[in-house]
């Protein structure tokens, strides 16, 4: 049985500038990661295959250089990866992406049950959380967000009970399988990769999967696909903060003026 | 033959032939070690011998190394007495001092008889020693030593029974040249009938044999193994400042760090077997100092119990039965996880080991074991691992920042042919708030002596020191190689560092990676400025009373002493005040060896005890010349709440305070 985990190819955003100009980002040469919060995605599969055995395959949309972010999830302990890249893919947005992702999972379950699908809680750079939910509703899987811990699974009986963590509140849930469960960051700690484990997947074989393999129709994917528009990026104002006190030489009195400050705005009471 | 010689003959054959078994079964498991060339260069390499073996030059820098010089030659003397006691009683006949021509075989007499009575001195004193004065890390009145040295006194007893015995019956043709036995022949001896002497004679004879014998086969089983092993370890000793790690060669396959003692090369273990247990490195160590567990001494101690319990079972192929690295429960012969990474790399264990075992490159490739095969490392390591491949520095902040603290300094790129120096800025000297003080002093040094240099701006990667004194060469390794192929591209031959740590892993080990650079630390460049006058000091900028802190990768792992100290003296007319330990001996800031990046959970805190032994030389400003050590020192002296009184300094600051 599978666990597929999505990951995806982001620009370190920490290292990404708007261009004042066009208002787009300056993506040359910031360096790829993979998404933080995938990582997570990738980590829980991963336990799930030493909890539970599951054959761990991570798959990823993008450009073919996408193929560096893969040979990390082999050389984490991911058994087998696809990459799904073609230009007709190329400037998807969520509704695209959840589709080529879905189509492709579908493949991958005709040779292998599919248990669960594992999604990062959002991406750095789109920040929409919608991928996740996008993929278990067009493969009618269970949706499971904002998941922080999986509880238990039972592959015979398939039924996966999970915790997931709202605001205010942590509530179980016990869903049947298939299932898509987004994690969120605090779900676990990933894994460092072992030295021999980089060596292998150094020359593994990353499956490629382009259109002519996957025959979607090229109106459904890609830009073409998509159903929303970037009009403008841009950062958004941040407030100017101020400087209180000397925190250097005097800090009692720095934290006095900082105190006295959030209780006068209501941020904290006494 | 007499029935006497037939039962020595037995006794004499079994003694040797289980000497023999045990050095064979001892010695053996030290060749299931990897390879390790240590045979070249043997000019030098008896030059060591005779120096630290035979001159036990690095025994004697210890007040009470003395004793041990004395014990070591009264031992070498009485090796060729013994020998011609143990092959006369074999065969009387043949073999006995007089036989030799009398000028030699009075000479000789006289000489044993003079060593003898030096030898059980010396070994009285050790026990009184051992027994009264001892300093901690000696490890007092231990059975090993009891053992060893009630044997020689023994033996040493025995030889004057036996020699006064002859005396006493007119025997001894040497008598005259025998003063000690003489004179216990005369004081104890004298009336004795003829009978009793022969009995008493034989007596002693035969204790001196069995006790010899004992003594031969009780060496293999000790520290005392050390008698046979010091010598040629002193030979095997590197032969270079141990200031690197090997590359490791990353093909599929191979195994990374070393996970079971076959792993280690057979140097590494035959320095387990050469270990004497005289603390010495102990008694250096910041990390023991500081109380916690690790030992180097012990360290070294498992590692020799490790392989004898695993090493017949590897010889056979068979399951080992005790892990190399444990979990601290273990009793003997395993090393404890947490152990291996409370070590700062400092090398003050190396410098004071009299018989130059070699003990943090263990430790090292024991974490590569556990950072390269088990990804098994305190858990804050990640982060910085991760920061590290990322974003090339330990904070993992944007490569962008790098040139931030420029905007307060008047910087050119590096360009070959036009600037002379790359200034290799640092991770901390170009990124952490502090040490970019020490950067902006340093640019203002170079700029007033006129000196041409450049940076590499964004384009600056870590140098990875950490990553390798962490165990995690891999990383090392890319980082390592991408460094070199930017200075071959870019044209640099001449390097200036600030950080000691960046200093000797591109001065080196980037020379593993083919990269020859001149590679100066910026004491030694400000030093030679002010030498040669290039550098113009106004001595008003005084520091007050400076103390100086040796940096452990400036000193101990590239002998650089006394550049710093120079350059202080130029600018506050005295040379600085020392601390109890400096030099060779200097004490850890507690910031090497990668331990920046760990917590320090368990134990006193290192950089605090330094601290505190800084405080107590009264200074106003405590003097370094790292960016760790700024650190360690300014985090220590707020613990100690005195950061109001006592500054910490950069060498390039106080030099750059004096510039006129
Ligand atoms: S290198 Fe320093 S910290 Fe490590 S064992 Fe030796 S003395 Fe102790
Ligand atoms: S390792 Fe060296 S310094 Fe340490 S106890 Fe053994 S012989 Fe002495």
């Amino acid at each position: 049985m599978l666990a597929v985990a999505c990951v995806k190819q982001v620009p370190d955003t920490t290292q990404v500038k708007v261009d004042p100009v066009t208002g787009t980002l300056i993506r040359e040469g910031v360096p790829f990661i993979i998404n933080p919060f995938d990582t997570h995605a990738l980590e829980e599969s991963l336990r799930l295959k030493d909890r539970y055995g599951l054959r761990v395959v991570a798959i990823s949309m993008g450009p073919p250089n996408t193929e560096v972010t893969l040979r990390k999830a082999l050389a984490l302990g991911a058994d087998d990866t696809v990459l799904l890249s073609d230009r007709v893919f190329g400037g998807a947005d969520t509704l695209a992406t959840s589709m080529v992702l879905a189509e492709a999972i579908r493949r991958l379950a005709r040779e292998e049950e599919v248990a669960v699908v594992l999604c990062g809680r959002q991406t750095i750079d789109g920040d929409t959380a919608q991928v996740g939910p996008g993929i278990a509703t067009r493969l009618g899987y269970s949706q499971l967000t904002l998941v922080d811990r999986i509880e238990e699974m039972d592959l015979s009986a398939k039924q996966v009970r999970v915790r997931r963590k709202l605001r205010t509140r942590s509530e179980i849930v016990a869903a049947p399988l298939p299932a898509m469960i987004a994690v969120t960051r605090e779900a676990n700690r990933p894994r460092y990769p072992r030295v021999p484990m980089r060596l292998a997947a150094e020359d593994a074989v990353v499956t490629l999967w382009d259109n002519q393999e996957m025959k979607l129709d090229e109106e459904t994917v890609g830009l073409k696909g998509s159903t929303t528009q970037v009009r403008r990026i841009f950062s958004p104002e941040r407030a100017k903060g101020e400087i209180l006190g000397d925190g250097l030489s005097n800090p009692e009195e720095a934290a006095q003026l900082l105190v006295g400050r959030l209780i006068e705005k209501g941020l904290l009471n006494l | 033959m007499s029935p006497d010689i037939v039962l020595f003959a037995i006794v004499l054959v079994a003694a040797i032939a289980f000497f023999g078994w045990s050095c064979f079964r001892r010695f053996r498991l030290v060749t299931l070690g990897r390879p390790d060339n240590r045979f070249h260069d043997i000019g030098r390499r008896l030059g060591n011998t005779l120096l630290y073996a035979f001159g036990q030059r690095r025994v004697v820098s210890r007040p009470f190394g003395v004793n041990h010089l004395v014990l070591h030659w009264c031992f070498l003397i009485l090796l060729a007495a013994n020998t011609e006691f143990l092959l006369g009683g074999l065969f009387p006949d043949y073999i006995s001092l007089s036989r030799l021509p009398d000028g030699a075989y009075h000479a000789l007499a006289f000489i044993f008889d003079l060593v003898s009575i030096l030898a059980l001195l010396a070994v009285c004193a050790a026990l009184i020693r051992r027994a009264a004065f001892t300093n901690p890390y000696i490890g007092g009145l231990s059975r090993d030593s009891v053992t060893i040295l009630g044997l020689v006194a023994v033996l040493m007893v025995a030889f004057f029974g036996m020699h006064a015995g002859e005396i006493a019956q007119g025997s001894e043709a040497a008598a005259r040249y025998m003063p000690v036995s003489g004179y216990v022949a005369a004081a104890f001896l004298a009336g004795i009938p003829a009978g009793s002497l022969a009995g008493l004679i034989g007596f002693f004879w035969w204790l001196h044999a069995v006790v010899l014998l004992t003594f031969l086969n009780y060496l293999p089983y000790s520290k005392h193994m050390h008698i046979m092993t010091a010598i040629p370890n002193c030979f095997f000793k590197s032969l270079v400042r141990v200031n690197t790690q090997p590359r490791e060669e990353f093909k599929k396959g191979n195994i990374f760090g070393v996970g079971q003692i076959d792993q280690f090369t057979w140097k590494g273990l035959f320095d387990a077997y050469s270990c004497t247990e005289c603390g010495r490195c102990s008694d250096a160590c910041p990390a023991t100092f500081t109380g916690k567990p690790l030992d180097p001494r012990l360290v070294i101690h498992d590692i020799k119990a490790n392989l004898i319990a695993n090493g017949p079972r590897l010889k056979r192929k068979v399951a080992t039965v005790l892990p190399l690295i444990g979990n601290g429960q273990e009793r003997e012969g395993s090393v404890a996880e947490e152990v291996i990474w409370e070590c700062t790399t400092c090398g003050a264990c190396l410098e004071v080991c009299p018989v130059f075992i070699e003990h943090f490159p263990r430790i090292i490739d024991m974490r590569r074991h556990l950072v390269e095969m088990q990804a098994r490392f305190p858990e804050e390591l990640i982060t910085f691992f991760e920061h590290m491949e990322q974003r090339r520095n330990p904070w993992g902040i944007a490569p962008a920042e790098r040139t931030k603290w420029t905007a307060e300094a008047e910087v050119s790129p590096f360009e070959a042919g036009t600037t002379e120096y790359l200034l290799f800025v640092g991770c901390a000297g170009a990124f952490d708030a502090r040490n970019r003080r020490t950067t902006l002093a340093l640019t203002r040094i170079l700029s007033a002596a006129g000196v041409s240099w450049g940076i590499l701006g964004r384009d600056e990667i870590c140098c990875g020191d950490s990553l390798r004194r962490l165990g995690n060469e891999f990383v090392f390794d890319r980082m390592a190689e991408e460094n070199v192929r930017m200075f071959a591209e870019r044209g640099v031959k001449k390097v200036i560092t600030q950080c000691p740590h960046c200093y000797s892993t591109l001065k080196n080990d980037y020379r593993q990676y083919g990269a020859e650079l001149e590679v100066s630390h910026h004491t030694e460049l400000i030093n030679n400025l002010i030498k040669t006058g290039r550098l113009k000091l106004d001595k008003a900028g005084d520091p007050g009373k400076v103390v100086f802190h040796d940096s452990c990768y400036l000193g101990r792992y590239n002998g650089v002493y006394e550049a710093p100290r120079e350059a202080i003296a130029s600018v506050t007319g005295q040379r600085p005040v020392e601390m109890t330990r400096y030099r060779e001996r200097s004490f850890c800031c507690g910031g090497g060896g990668g331990r920046m990046w760990l917590e320090e959970r368990l134990g006193r805190h290192i950089n605090v005890t330094r601290v505190e032994e800084a405080l107590q030389a009264e200074p106003g400003t405590v003097c370094v010349c790292c960016p760790y050590c700024t650190t360690m020192f300014e985090d220590g002296l707020k613990d100690k709440g005195v950061e109001g009184s006592v500054r910490v300094l950069d060498l390039a600051e106080i030099v750059a305070g004096a510039l006129k």
